[in-house]
C-alpha cells in the first residue's frame, strides 16, 4: 500500500460512480480540491490536477464496518488503532466501529474518550462502542449517556453474551432514552457448553466439543422479544444460523428497529472447512453447516440481514499456533471482505456495495450523503471484476490469522480516500 | 512400508495397510512367546514417547514394543517437562526433534494434536490418543484380538457400549471395523451417545438387551465418573442398572458374547468382575496383543523392511 496525502487537486477520471443512496451507476468524473468534492460531471478536464484513471472501476462510498476489534488498549501485540486503520484502508473501509472488549474494556466515558482522542489523527474514522455492563461482567450498567457524549455510537459486551435476561432488559430499557443500538453477542453460554465448533457430524468426527445452533437462535429470540417490549434499537451481530435468520425475519415484521449483520466468513465457509483443525477457522459464533450458510445468503437477498460486518478479530501467531481447543476465537477480515462477499454472493455490484456502505451507516446513524458537492472525501474505488489471490502481502493488520490466505477472490479495492489520505492499493508491493 | 507417513487416525487410513498391520501383529506376537523376546529390527532408531496426559497401560505397552524391537527410547511426560516453565508445545517438540530422533509417539488431551505435531516436526508421528478424537493403536490391537478370536473381522457384529461421544477408542474402532468389513452398533444413554454419532457409520441403540442380542463381541468402555458431575448421567447405580455388563444380563441371551475392555476398568460399574474375569473375556489378550500390534506399527512405519534386507 502506498499511503499519502490526497493531492491538492485530484481528478478521478473515467470511472462509474455508484451512490448507494441513489441505487444506480453513472459514468462521471470527480474533481477533488482540498479534500472535498469540488465537482462531478462529464469529461472534466483540469491540467493542474493529479489524475487517477478510473476506467473500468467503480467509485463509491468508503466502506463502513460496524464490528471490528482493534485491541487497544491492552492487547497491542494483536492490533493497534494504527495497524487496524491500515487494515481498514487496505479493505476499502473508511469508517469502523470498535468493540469494547479491550483490556481494560471500554466501559466508561474516560475509556471512550481515550479511543476518540487517540484516533483523531488516524487515516480512518474509528467510532468506539461502549460496554453494556461494567467490566463486561454482565451485571451493572455502564454510564451509557456519558459514553455516548464522549463518542460511543452503540453499546455491546461483544465477545461475552449478556446471559442474564433481566440485565439485557434493563440495558435495552435504559438505552431507549438514546437513539443508539444495543448489540448483544447472542450465544446461550449454558447451551454452548464450551463448544469450540458447530455441533454436528463434523464435531463428532473431529472429537471437538460442539456448539449447537440453538445456543444462538434461542438468545436472539429472547433479545428480540425484549427489544420489542421496551421499543429500543437492537442490532444483532454476526448471525450464523438458519434458525436465527427465521427468528429475525419474523420479529422484523413487527419491529422496524431491528437490524442484523453477517460476516464474510460465515457466508463463505461451512464447518467442513475445519477438518484439518486449522485454528484460523475457530471463531465465535462458529462456522456453521452448509444449510446455515445458504440461509445466511438468502437472508441477505431477502433483506433479513442488513449489512456485512467483518468481526475483524486479530490474534497473534503464537496464540493461534495452539491446539484447536485451546486457541482463541476470531479471524481478521477487513482486507479480504470485499473480494470475499463479491465472489460468494451472487448479487449485482450495487447490492454488494450497499451491504458495506449505506446499510451499516444507516444502522449507526452516520452521514450517507458522501457525493454532495463540498463533502469531505470518504470514497473507495474498486475493480469489481478483478480476480486475485489473497495472500499475506495483502494483510496490513498486525496479526495474520486469516483462513482466506491462498483463496482466489473476486473484486479488489484499488484506492481508499479517507480523512485527507489516499491509500493506493493498485501498486504491486 | 505404509502408504502414509504417520499414524494419526484410522478415518483416512487405507484399508489394505490396516490389514497388513493386523497380519504383521501376529508375526510379532510369536516373538513375545519366545524365551528371548527381542529382535534387532529397529536397532539404531530413536523413538520419543511424549505423554501430555496420564497413561499407564499405553505407555508401558509402547515402551515394551520399542525395547523388544531394539529401538532407543526416551520418555517425556508433561509433569516432568519444561511446559510447566512456560515453554510452548512448538518449542518443546522442535527441541526434541533437533536432537535427531526418528519417531514420536504422542498422547495429548487436545483433539487434532497429532496432526498439529506433524506441522512442526519431520519425524514419524504415532498417535497414542489425541483427546476425544482418535486412538488408532488401541483400535488396531482390538481388531487384532478379534481376528485372533474369530479368525476374521469381516462380517462380525461388534457392539461398543458406554460414553461414545467422548471416546477416542470408539471413534478409531468404528472407522477401523467399518474398513475391515465389520458392522458396528453403539449403546449408551443419549447424553453419551448423541444422534450425530450415526454419521460415523454405526447403528445406535439405548437398550442394552438389543445390542447384546445382536453382537458377536462387545467392547465395554470405561465410564468416566467426572462425566457424572456434568450431569450426563445421574448416578453410578442407575448407569449400572441400565448399561452395566453382568453375567445375569448376558445369560438372558443364550449365546456366547466375547467381552473386550480397553481399560482401565471400573469393576462393578460398567462391567462386573465375574464378567471381566470370565471365560468369554479377552481383556488380557488385548493387553498382550497391544504390545504385538505396537511392534508391528513401529516396524512398518519406521522402515522395518529396509532393516530386514
Amino acid at each position: 500500500m502506498n499511503l499519502k496525502k490526497i493531492p491538492k487537486k485530484l481528478l478521478l477520471k473515467g470511472g462509474k460512480i455508484f451512490d448507494p443512496t441513489l441505487d444506480k451507476l453513472k459514468k462521471a468524473d470527480i474533481i477533488i480540491e482540498k479534500n472535498k468534492i469540488a465537482a462531478i460531471g462529464q469529461k472534466i478536464k483540469d491540467n493542474n490536477a493529479s489524475i487517477i484513471d478510473c476506467n473500468g472501476l467503480v467509485i463509491t462510498h468508503g466502506f463502513c464496518d460496524v464490528h471490528v476489534h482493534f485491541r487497544e488498549p491492552g492487547q497491542e501485540d494483536k492490533e493497534t488503532l494504527a495497524t487496524g486503520s491500515l487494515a481498514a484502508l487496505a479493505g476499502g473501509f473508511t469508517r469502523v466501529c470498535a468493540m469494547p472488549n479491550t483490556s481494560p474494556p471500554l466501559d466508561s466515558p474516560e475509556a471512550i474518550n481515550f479511543i476518540v482522542e487517540k484516533s483523531t489523527e488516524s487515516p480512518i474514522f474509528i467510532h468506539p462502542i461502549g460496554a453494556v455492563t461494567k467490566d463486561q461482567k454482565g451485571k451493572d450498567l455502564t454510564e451509557i449517556q456519558g459514553m455516548i457524549k464522549e463518542g460511543a455510537v452503540a453499546i455491546s459486551d461483544d465477545g461475552l453474551p449478556i446471559s442474564d435476561a433481566q440485565v439485557m432488559r434493563l440495558a435495552l430499557e435504559y438505552t431507549s432514552m438514546f437513539d443508539i443500538p444495543v448489540i448483544n453477542h447472542a450465544e446461550d453460554e449454558c447451551l454452548r457448553n464450551n463448544g469450540v465448533m458447530n455441533e454436528g457430524d463434523n464435531s463428532i468426527r473431529l472429537g471437538l466439543k460442539g456448539n449447537p445452533s440453538l445456543s444462538e437462535s434461542i438468545m436472539i429470540q429472547r433479545d428480540l422479544e425484549l427489544a420489542n417490549l421496551v421499543n429500543t434499537k437492537i442490532h444483532v451481530p454476526h448471525v450464523s444460523t438458519s434458525k436465527a435468520i427465521s427468528n429475525i425475519k419474523r420479529m422484523k415484521k413487527i419491529n422496524p428497529k431491528i437490524s442484523a449483520e453477517v460476516t464474510p466468513h460465515h457466508l463463505y465457509f461451512n464447518d467442513q472447512a475445519l477438518s484439518n483443525y486449522n485454528t484460523n477457522f475457530k471463531v465465535a459464533p462458529p462456522i456453521r453447516s452448509e444449510n446455515d450458510r445458504k440461509a445466511l445468503t438468502k437472508g441477505i437477498k431477502d433483506g433479513t440481514i442488513d449489512c456485512v460486518a467483518t468481526d475483524h478479530a486479530p490474534h497473534t501467531i503464537e496464540e493461534k499456533e495452539a491446539s484447536f481447543d485451546m486457541a482463541p476465537f476470531g479471524m481478521i477480515g477487513l482486507e479480504s471482505c470485499f473480494g470475499v462477499i463479491n465472489k460468494i454472493l451472487d448479487l449485482p455490484i450495487n447490492l454488494i456495495i450497499k451491504l458495506i456502505t449505506k446499510n451499516p451507516r444507516r444502522i449507526m446513524g452516520f452521514n450517507n450523503n458522501l457525493f454532495e458537492i463540498g463533502s469531505h472525501i470518504e470514497l473507495t474505488i474498486v475493480d469489481p471484476n478483478l480476480e486475485w489471490v489473497f495472500n499475506e502481502n495483502n494483510i496490513y493488520s498486525k496479526s495474520k490469522n486469516s483462513p482466506f490466505i491462498g483463496e482466489t477472490l473476486k473484486g479488489k479495492v484499488l484506492y481508499t480516500l479517507s480523512k485527507g489520505y489516499l491509500a493506493d492499493l493498485n501498486t504491486k508491493n | 512400508m505404509m502408504k502414509q507417513k504417520h499414524l494419526l487416525g484410522l478415518e483416512h487410513f487405507p484399508a489394505d495397510d490396516l490389514a497388513k498391520i493386523i497380519e504383521t501383529s501376529f508375526s510379532f506376537k510369536e516373538i513375545l512367546d519366545r524365551p528371548i523376546k527381542k529382535v534387532p529390527s529397529l536397532q539404531g532408531k530413536t523413538i520419543v514417547n511424549l505423554f501430555f496426559e496420564n497413561s499407564t497401560r499405553t505407555r508401558i505397552s509402547f515402551e515394551l514394543a520399542q525395547k523388544r524391537l531394539s529401538a532407543d527410547t526416551v520418555n517425556f511426560s508433561a509433569s516432568s517437562s519444561s511446559l510447566k516453565k512456560g515453554e510452548s508445545f512448538k518449542d518443546t517438540v522442535q527441541n526434541i526433534e533437533a536432537m535427531k530422533i526418528d519417531a514420536v509417539v504422542m498422547r495429548h488431551p487436545s483433539p487434532g494434536s497429532s496432526l498439529h505435531l506433524t506441522k512442526y516436526i519431520d519425524s514419524v508421528v504415532i498417535n497414542a490418543g489425541d483427546g476425544t478424537h482418535e486412538h488408532p493403536t488401541q483400535a488396531i490391537l482390538d481388531m487384532t484380538s478379534l481376528k485372533e478370536r474369530f479368525g476374521k473381522i469381516k462380517g462380525l457384529k461388534i457392539g461398543i457400549i458406554g460414553d461414545i461421544a467422548h471416546s477416542r477408542v470408539a471413534r478409531s474402532n468404528i472407522y477401523g471395523l467399518n474398513k475391515m468389513g465389520a458392522e458396528v452398533m453403539v449403546c449408551g444413554p443419549p447424553t453419551l451417545v448423541p444422534y450425530d454419532i450415526q454419521s460415523l457409520g454405526v447403528k445406535i441403540t439405548h437398550n442394552l438387551d438389543e445390542i447384546l442380542d445382536w453382537a458377536d463381541a462387545i467392547n465395554v468402555l470405561r465410564i468416566q465418573l467426572e462425566r457424572m458431575d456434568r450431569g450426563l448421567f445421574p448416578s453410578v447405580r442407575e448407569y449400572r442398572n441400565l448399561f452395566g455388563i453382568t453375567n445375569e444380563r448376558l445369560q438372558k441371551h443364550n449365546k456366547e458374547i466375547v467381552i473386550m475392555h480397553p481399560g482401565p476398568m471400573n469393576r462393578g460399574v460398567e462391567i462386573e468382575s465375574a464378567v471381566a474375569d470370565g471365560k468369554s473375556a479377552i481383556i488380557l489378550d488385548q493387553v498382550l496383543n497391544g504390545v504385538a500390534s505396537r511392534m508391528a506399527i513401529l516396524y512398518l512405519f519406521l522402515g522395518g523392511n529396509q532393516n530386514e534386507s
